[in-house]
């Protein structure tokens, strides 16, 4: 049977398509979404219209694309793979080069309503030209050292341009959403092992390195180190916010003080609520039980993303899925952990539920990814 | 990039598998690790958080800073800030229901019904530990009666705070525009608004100065720690960091001037610009009539308001850079300047005026309908000719016109900070076709050469023209003399590239329009040597002469309703000798250029020039009573100078 008969024979065609897509994927992504709607009105003190109405649409247009995205097979998508990453890395130079001419940092483009960034297009673009890059390249020769070497130029040369703008947070994305569809690929884990150990001894050089004549940070990026390790040294100062966020988040207890009850949020004691702190309002308000349930649905995502990739036999489908919801997986872990106090404080939404168009939109533009290569797998 | 062809299918299948598997490990990994610190933080220390958040706490409220002081050139405070006392009220300390607190303050301090059932709505709107603004500029007796009665008003925090006042009231109204509290509009254009913009008592500056040079007047927020308890109550204030004023301005302009100019320009719907001729210093803008600026601070009632809008002469208006004017014979110099630049005619070449010219099949008729004979440049001028520039205009055409107006400051933006500055219109082919679709007529390059037609300029423009004739240089205007007491470097202006010669013949007829026998303007001449004052008369039309009107006899201004009459216009500098101070003055609707906008300009120039009242004998004997009963109906600001540097 040859390649094409292949295909017509056990893809879906036209509307059947619909009956194909990972259906459960589509209710649990809702799901979350309808949770991050309830905590913009309780964060707006009851208002739909400031935040919930406004995320609701944006969301309802994304879903649109998702679906519309899920129709499109995977020769497509590998055949744009490359000059979708072209376009992207140009943007980003464009982007930088505005920013030179503003006078200051700027991360978007605007192109009439529709504010682009092109760093949070990159995320998407990169995972797929390295899963097709994966998919072309012979399964042996994967660990071999100048193959190896093209994947890393691929990932650094856009990261460094994002570390420029200067966005370190999108830039450990992007290395770390290329890291694991690396990792997925079978890249030996020799090399991921050393690029550990080289982060380990950066770390231990920089620590080392306060206080001497060859001191590796600013003064002020050592102090913000400390406030992380040691929030409550300065209460009242850059402290505050991680502070404020564990104590709303653990006097939450088991089952939380309800609905729009939530004294610490209520009362502006955090910062971005509507952003960044969105999941402290919810584990104030909702407790240990709703905290988990937010964690479980995100797990059931990353669970049936997994599920899928691993049962495709279309490698470059496979590894999509996987870079895909990797990123997704980091966008919720870091978030968490953030507000927990388990990582220094940087602003990240969090993913389907934080007030935001640009991250929503890509992250529905990666989930149609995800459902384009459910839908199209070799049956 | 095609696909992998010779894909060992399942081989490389497994090897996703395998590490989709460990992936998939590591993430559990970490989704433990979360859950299990959840726990921890929520069912293990719950209590202990719980203990805190009731204990909690600390909270940091934000200090308005007080906004930078606008002064004069001379020290006098042109937009300072007064203290001012309020009463506000916050919905969730007062126990949730604010109507019975609000009817007890009813009780101190006047509140009307309908303003009762604004602040009811109002209250419904904002979020419960938002504090709302119940009154403002409370007197003192009023506001120490409140915070004696305060343990009966729950939720009632009496404030003293600092509100923008602008002590010279209208006279600058138009250039500093106000401030105002911050609306939805004014944060929907902003990115990133600053978080001391949602404070209720934060004035931001809405239009004019005041919002163009906001970043600078605006200051930082100071920082004020205070204790709360579980209900969001104020226990107590732990610590205080004023923020920092905003920067203090010195502009240019001279306070005392402008208080002239708006009394000499009475209600006459009517603009004037002094300009320093050599610094391009603006040292007064003044539209007329003008506005209170305080009553938009404090909220404008919509009676006044209406009034305001109604008016038929506009006050909210600014005529001095929004205005457009057809600049009318003030604008002969450029025409002038370009036909001598040209080459095409000498300060001596005679053109013959009739009374009219033909062109283009139609008659255009001189302002003098015996005709002024035979015409050289400096009584073109001085005499004002129409029909000298017309067929002057024939010769050079429009091109070179544009083009000297252009470099002489018409036709475009002048960037001062003040809203809504028009960019007036320089005409030619090309604009003509861009905005018309049309071919440029001779007829037009007639209108033009006279100012009339297409060209349109503001008095701020035919100000900068006339320091540019006056000092040779390309002048441009400016507003600001110093931020926070460093003081602007002195601009040093390029020279236009005109020939000396040229524009001495154009100073020439200037000075032969006030001092010349036949002078259209002789009559608003100034008598001291010193002070010689040069100067152009323009009327310039607002409708068109039609034929048939003209052979019944054109009927005079003073039978027109007011919105039909001519505007008058003039551009004048002194002293002669060494140039100093540009003026230009717009009067709508006024009449003749000569009669109404000449002793206008005159008296300013005069004022700027004497550095207080013009003295009486400067003027020809037979305006001196006149100006001295002027003088003494007008009541004038005190040339106070009180220095102060902070607030």
């Amino acid at each position: 049977m040859s390649y094409l008969d292949y295909n017509v024979a056990h893809t879906p065609t036209g509307l059947r398509k619909i009956l194909y897509l990972n259906w459960p994927l589509v209710f649990l992504i809702a799901a979350v979404a309808s949770i991050g709607f309830l905590m913009l009105v309780s964060v707006a003190g009851g208002q739909v219209d400031t935040w919930a109405k406004p995320q609701m649409y944006r969301f309802a247009a994304g879903m649109v694309i998702m679906l519309g995205l899920a129709f499109v097979p995977m020769w497509f998508w590998r055949g744009i793979s490359i000059p979708a990453y072209v376009c992207c890395f140009l943007l980003l130079i464009a982007v930088d080069m505005v920013g030179v001419i503003g006078m200051g940092a700027q991360r978007w483009i605007d192109i009439g309503p529709i504010r682009l960034q092109p760093s949070e297009l990159m995320k998407i673009a990169l995972v797929l030209l390295l899963a097709a890059y994966y998919d072309w390249l012979a399964p042996h020769r994967v660990s071999r050292p100048l193959w190896v070497l093209i994947p890393v130029v691929l990932i650094l040369a856009p990261t460094a341009l994002v570390l420029i703008q200067p966005d370190l947070g999108t830039s450990i994305m992007l290395v770390a959403g290329g890291g694991i569809v690396m990792f997925a690929a079978g890249v030996s884990l020799w090399y991921f092992g050393a690029v550990i150990a080289a982060a380990v001894g950066l770390v231990a050089a920089v620590m080392k390195s306060r206080g001497t004549d060859w001191q590796l940070l600013k003064d002020y990026q050592f102090r913000r180190i400390d406030t992380f390790l040691d929030p409550a040294a300065d209460p009242l100062g850059a402290g505050y916010n991680i502070i404020q966020s564990q104590i709303a988040l653990g006097s939450g207890g088991w089952s939380g003080r309800g609905f729009m009850q939530g004294t610490q949020s209520r009362l502006n004691f955090l910062p971005e609520k509507h952003t960044d702190f969105i999941f402290t309002v919810l584990a104030e308000e909702f407790g240990f039980v709703g905290a988990m349930s937010l964690l479980g649905l995100y797990t059931l995502i990353i669970g049936f993303c997994l599920y899928s990739a691993l049962t495709n036999r279309d490698r470059f489908a496979a590894l999509i899925t996987i870079g895909i919801s990797g990123t997704f997986f980091l966008y919720f872990a870091i978030n968490m952990a953030t507000v927990m106090g388990m990582l220094p404080a940087k602003g990240s939404p969090l993913p389907l539920v934080s007030y935001g168009g640009t991250s929503l939109m890509i992250l529905m533009l990666g989930f149609g990814l995800v459902q384009a290569a459910h839908v199209h797998r070799p049956r | 990039m095609t696909r992998n062809a010779a894909r060992p299918g399942d081989e490389a299948g497994s090897s996703v598998t395998r590490r989709g598997l460990m992936l998939a490990g590591l993430q559990l990994g970490v989704v433990t690790t979360l859950a299990l610190k959840l726990r921890s933080m929520q069912v293990e220390q719950a209590e202990e958080f719980r203990l805190l958040a009731d204990g909690n706490s600390i909270k940091i409220r934000l200090l308005v800073p007080a906004r930078g002081l606008i002064h004069d050139r001379n020290g006098i405070i042109i937009a300072g800030n007064e203290q001012n006392y309020r009463v506000t009220l916050t919905r969730e300390e007062a126990g949730g229901d604010v109507e019975p607190v609000l009817r007890r303050l009813a009780r101190l301090i006047p509140i009307s019904e309908a303003r009762m059932a604004e602040l009811l709505e109002e209250f419904t709107k904002r979020s419960a530990v938002t504090p709302i603004v119940l009154a403002d500029r409370l007197s003192w007796e009023q506001f120490s009666s409140i915070a004696v009665n305060a343990p009966s008003l729950a939720g009632v925090t009496p404030e003293a705070g600092l509100s923008r006042a602008y002590p010279r009231a209208g006279d600058l109204a138009h250039v500093l525009g106000y401030v105002g509290p911050v609306s939805d509009y004014d944060l929907s254009k902003i990115e990133n608004p600053d978080p001391v913009l949602m404070l209720p008592e934060f004035q931001l500056g809405k239009v004019g100065f005041e919002a163009r040079m906001e970043d600078v007047l605006r200051g930082k927020a100071g920082q004020r720690r205070v204790e709360v308890n579980s209900a969001g109550r104020e226990m107590r204030q732990l610590s205080r960091q004023e923020g920092d004023q905003g920067a203090t301005v010195q502009m240019t302009l001279d306070a005392q001037l402008q208080n002239y100019a708006a009394q000499r320009m009475g209600a006459e719907s009517a603009a004037a610009v002094v300009m320093d001729a050599q610094t391009g210093d603006i040292l007064t803008i003044c539209s007329s009539p003008s506005f209170d600026p305080n009553k938009f601070v404090r909220g404008i009632s919509s009676a006044d308001y209406k009034a305001l809008m109604n008016h038929d002469h506009r006050p909210l208006a600014d005529k001095t850079v929004q205005g457009v004017y057809p600049p009318g014979s003030t604008f002969k110099m450029i025409t002038l300047l370009a036909g001598l630049e040209s080459g095409l005619i000498t300060p001596g070449s005679r053109f013959y005026c009739p009374g009219y010219t033909t062109a283009g099949g139609r008659r255009f008729h001189c302002w003098s309908r015996g005709g002024h004979g035979s015409m050289d440049a400096v009584n073109g001028l001085s005499q004002s000719c129409d029909v000298y520039y017309y067929e002057l205009a024939q010769k050079i055409g429009i091109d070179r016109i544009a083009d000297m107006a252009r470099r002489l400051g018409l036709g475009q933006r002048h960037d001062l900070p003040m809203s809504a500055v028009a960019d007036g219109i320089a005409p030619d082919g090309a604009w003509k076709q861009a905005r018309y679709g049309q071919a440029w007529q001779v007829g037009d390059s007639l209108n033009a050469s006279i100012g009339q037609g297409y060209v349109l300029a503001s008095p701020l423009q035919l100000a900068v023209m006339t320091a540019r004739i006056a000092s040779g240089r390309e002048v441009r205007p400016r507003l600001v003399r110093a931020i926070d007491g460093v003081t602007q470097p002195e601009p040093d202006f390029p020279d236009l590239g005109l020939s000396p010669e040229n524009l001495r013949i154009a100073r020439l007829g200037m000075d032969e329009v006030m001092n010349g026998a036949r002078g259209t303007a002789r009559r608003s001449r100034i008598l001291r040597e010193d002070w010689r004052m040069a100067g152009k008369t323009g009327t310039s039309q607002v409708r068109n002469i039609t034929a048939a009107e003209r052979a019944r006899g054109v009927i005079s201004n003073d039978q027109l309703p007011w919105n039909r009459r001519d505007h008058a216009l003039f551009v004048c500098y002194a002293p002669v000798q060494a140039p100093r101070y540009a003026v230009s003055v717009v009067v709508e609707h006024g009449g003749g250029g000569s009669a109404v906008a000449a002793p206008v300009a005159r008296d300013i120039l005069l004022f700027a020039l004497a550095g207080g009242l013009p003295p009486l004998d400067a003027v020809p004997d037979d305006q001196r009573a006149a100006m001295e009963e002027r003088h003494n109906a007008m009541t004038l600001f005190a040339p106070e100078a009180p220095r102060l540097t902070r607030a």
